[in-house]
């Protein structure tokens, strides 16, 4: 059983950065939606299964509001503003897919040695865990870093914040507070978000994020 | 009610005075009241550290308040190294306030000196009762941001906000370097208070590192070199009393730190400790006074000159850590006792001339020396006590002055005794450097003197001169009696350091009071002693019968003018001797190599009547060398980061993202 309970926790936070990866190399926007959606998915499975394992109600509650909020609502509603915006059409990657898986994989690499090094008395599912976890952090970063669209630059935003809720999931005894209150805190987030890309784009026509260094009157 | 709370009870008060001179911004008697406040405040507190340097002085008082640091508290502690400290701040603040009573009713700007005078006081006055790391910091800084207020005061005269910033830049290297200081102190289990430190043994190399971070800290207050820099910018900057309060006191500040730390929480000393110090010392000393001859404002010759005796101090404690090493435990005593007594003569002769300077200031509006002349005729008074202030700070009996440095020197003549030889060869060539000193010294107030006191006016504001108000020359008549009866007293003045000495050292000078006809013997009878009421009454009378002598045969003897009068005396004033002309051949002598001195001589071609004209040219070496590059270094950097205000967003996010990945492969690397 116990050999059971650690090969389902590592499997699905192993899909979790597996599903990062899909997110990077995905060039339309709907499609990396979808993608972003399932990775809400896995995350609250991943959670899930660690409130099951940890014996932790509380933390179904976060896997709830994990699908509720990453999976459904803030999907559909940067679905709405695409459509709205009228840049579905838009194809964008700032360096190349291959330089990106690989600087991916150097980096969940990275953070696998480091990781596994600074945890080495800890309980090795929680170590699993926050090397996942770090690792989904950094692959969030590098797609904000790479991408140049606004709204997918929140998406690289919205998967790191998912890296950390795994990580608290992972230790034990997080209080639910902390989590709602995380919860809020993106939602929030992605409203204000929301509402500067409207506002961006009523200046500029766009939500390049070059053009307004362009209007900043930067030299490229 | 114990001493060590009417002294926190005067500080307190000193700290409301400052709102209250804020609430009372528009009353015209704003002014006297916070002087008089601060003047009783400080005799009062004066008089609490003097009861208790001559009364209980060995057992130490100590006090915690429920402020500072929330498991630790504000521990204050009044033992005989602050009962003395304290004395001396406050001598020097209540003769500070008095001549405020005078010297504030001319300030234009009273708002801008009233509220932060008092604070300075209390800032000075807490760092000497601080006992744990924390509360001397945040005094210390406080003393340091309100002197910093009080030199911006007049921050609209040309150079007085640069001569602002440097000093702010370099009092917050120094408390950078205390604070590092105290943090090697405290070690990793965070022992801040004072008495945790003492009881802590400390590494070799981590007390040598102590030692450097308190030179660096301590001294960069007190002015050693190459750390001086700010020192001649920021202390003339001030309003006069200020500057008196800044060379004479605060210096003082710094000084308590150094002992404090070096002396009472750094544990055994080590014998090259005492090389450096000395060296630091020697060096600062003639530096100072170089560069004092050098100058034509009188308020920066001061200033200058101040640095010259932080040298002397320095190298009287320095004396005391080497003795100290090798267990003579007697001769450290005589060695710290010069330094504390030249301590408590400098906080008495330059705040006097301080003092002296702001009343020239009053009266003709001049600090440049060149302008001046001829004030002894208009200003009896000042002129009368400045003199006294100048040949006490020259080293010449009887006045104070000459005891420190003779205590000093005959701590000098006992380092043959020292095992090592290093110190043996370093203690004697300090000694030339410090008579070296002494005699520029003497140099440089004859020429203060001399080119601002005597000859004749060189300006027509200098002409009409009037001499200032009665509170100024009752503070500077003050100090000029005390100089005078520590000059020829000074037993007593080594019998109240006894107690310090004891804690410090383990051990102290040979009682003097009991020696007869008030003689000081520092070793014993057979090697030397000294007399000061003999030398007082010797000179006295000596020049009394000069005089007699010179009025009885020259006065009513037959007098024939000369035809040709040398080209003297109707001539314009200009002719006379300048203080570029005094200092001339010393500053050929050492200027050439120190300052870069050059002089260059533009001749007229043939024909042309036009005047020629001497040209001097001086550089800063240490200015040019060390801070100059630094400077530069910052400037350079800062340009260059500059850009990184106007990144783009995704180079700011990339920024993030490498400088989180690389601290991750360092941490992957490092372990």
């Amino acid at each position: 059983m116990e050999g059971l309970v650690f090969d389902i926790a590592h499997l699905l936070a192993g899909s979790l950065v597996l599903v990062s990866f899909m997110m990077l190399y995905q060039d339309r926007l709907y499609a990396l939606l979808n993608v972003f959606a399932f990775h809400a998915v896995v995350l609250s499975l991943s959670v899930a299964w660690q409130a099951y394992i940890q014996d932790a109600p509380h933390l179904y509650v976060t896997a709830l509001i994990a699908l509720i909020f990453k999976a459904i609502i803030i999907p559909l509603s940067l679905h709405r503003i695409i459509a709205r915006l009228g840049i579905h059409r838009e194809i964008e990657t700032v360096v190349g897919v291959v330089p990106t898986m690989l600087a991916g994989m150097g980096l969940v690499a990275l953070s696998l040695v480091v990781m596994l090094r600074a945890t080495a008395e800890a309980d090795p599912l929680a170590r699993e865990d926050l090397a996942f976890a770090l690792s989904v952090l950094l692959l969030g970063l590098l797609m904000m870093v790479t991408r140049r669209n606004a709204v997918s630059q929140v998406v690289g935003f919205m998967s790191l914040e998912n890296g950390l809720i795994l990580a608290a999931a992972g230790a034990k005894g997080m209080p639910l507070v902390v989590e709602i209150s995380v919860a809020f805190s993106v939602l929030i987030a992605f409203i204000v978000i929301g509402i500067f890309l409207f506002r961006i784009r009523e200046r500029f026509d766009t939500v390049d994020v070059q053009t307004l260094d362009r209007f900043r009157g930067e030299k490229r | 009610m114990s001493d060590i709370h009417a002294l926190l009870l005067c500080v307190a008060a000193l700290l409301a005075t400052g709102p209250l001179a804020v609430a009372l911004n528009r009353w015209p008697g704003a002014t006297r009241l916070c002087y008089g406040a601060t003047l009783l405040l400080t005799i009062a507190a004066a008089a609490i550290a003097a009861g208790r340097l001559f009364g209980d002085a060995a057992t130490p008082l100590t006090i915690t308040l429920p402020l500072g640091l929330p498991w630790l508290g504000a521990l204050f502690r009044l033992d005989a190294l602050s009962a003395f400290f304290l004395l001396v701040i406050n001598l020097g603040a209540a003769a500070a306030s008095l001549y405020g009573l005078g010297y504030g009713r001319h300030e234009h700007t009273p708002h801008r000196v009233l509220p932060f005078f008092p604070a300075f006081l209390a800032g000075m006055n807490l760092v000497t009762m601080a006992d744990d790391a924390f509360c001397f910091l945040l005094s210390w800084e406080f003393m340091s941001l309100a002197s910093w207020v009080l030199v911006m005061a007049h921050h609209r005269v040309d150079d007085n906000a640069r001569a602002g910033y440097v000093y702010i830049v370099m009092a917050s290297f120094g408390t950078m370097a205390l604070l590092l200081a105290f943090g090697l102190l405290a070690g990793p289990e965070g022992g801040y208070a004072f008495a945790a430190m003492r009881e802590a043994t400390h590494a070799p190399w981590l007390a040598a590192l102590v030692l450097i971070l308190v030179l660096l800290g301590a001294g960069s207050k007190a002015g050693l070199a190459p750390l001086h820099a700010w020192l001649p910018l920021a202390h003339p900057a001030a309003p006069s009393h200020v500057s008196a309060l800044m060379s004479g006191v605060m210096t003082k500040v710094a000084i308590y730190g150094f002992i404090r730390i070096t002396f009472d929480l750094l544990g055994t000393p080590a014998w090259w400790w005492g090389v450096v110090v000395l060296i630091i010392g020697g060096v600062t000393a003639v530096l100072g006074v170089l560069y004092a001859l050098m100058q034509n404002d009188l308020k920066r010759i001061l200033a200058y000159s101040t640095i010259e005796n932080i040298g002397f101090i320095f190298v009287g404690l320095g004396l005391a850590l080497a003795f100290a090493a090798n267990n003579m435990a007697g001769a450290a005593a005589l060695a710290l006792t010069a330094a504390l007594f030249h301590v408590f003569n400098h906080t008495l002769f330059k705040s006097l001339l301080f003092f002296g300077a702001g009343a020239v200031l009053t009266a003709t509006g001049e600090r440049d020396m060149e302008k001046l002349g001829g004030l002894i005729h208009r200003m009896p008074m000042t002129a009368l006590f400045v003199l006294v202030g100048c040949v006490a700070i020259s080293a010449l009996p009887p006045f104070n002055g000459f005891v420190s440095e003779w205590l000093t020197l005959q701590a000098i003549l006992l380092s043959l005794g020292l095992p090592q030889w290093g110190l043996k060869i370093a203690v004697p060539a300090i000694g030339g450097l410090l008579a070296l000193a002494a005699t520029l010294a003497a140099a440089c107030f004859v020429r203060l003197y001399g080119i601002t006191f005597l000859g004749r006016p060189r300006t027509a504001i200098a002409a009409e001169a009037r001499d200032v108000d009665l509170w100024s020359r009752a503070a500077m008549g003050i100090l000029a009696l005390l100089c005078l009866l520590a000059g020829i007293l000074p037993g007593f003045v080594i019998d109240g350091l006894a107690p310090v000495t004891q804690y410090m050292v383990g051990a102290r000078m040979p009682a003097q009071a009991s020696v007869p006809w008030l003689s000081i013997v520092p070793i014993a009878e057979s090697r030397s002693s000294y007399n000061g009421i003999l030398v007082f009454i010797f000179i006295t009378f000596s020049s009394l019968l000069a005089v007699a002598v010179i009025h009885r045969l020259a006065s009513r003897a037959v007098r024939r003018a000369p035809a040709w009068d040398c080209g003297f005396p109707d001539a314009s004033p200009a002719l006379q001797y300048t203080a570029g002309s005094f200092g001339q051949p010393l500053r050929r002598v050492f200027g050439t190599m120190m300052f870069r001195a050059r002089e260059e001589v533009e001749m007229p071609p043939p024909g042309d009547t036009s005047p020629a004209r001497l040209q001097v040219s001086l550089r800063d070496v240490i200015w040019d060398t060390l801070y100059a590059p630094l400077a530069n270094l910052v400037l350079f950097l800062a340009g260059h980061l500059n850009r990184l205000q106007f990144l783009t967003i995704r180079r700011y996010l990339g920024l993030v993202f490498f400088s989180l990945v690389s601290l991750l492969v360092v941490l992957a690397l490092w372990s």
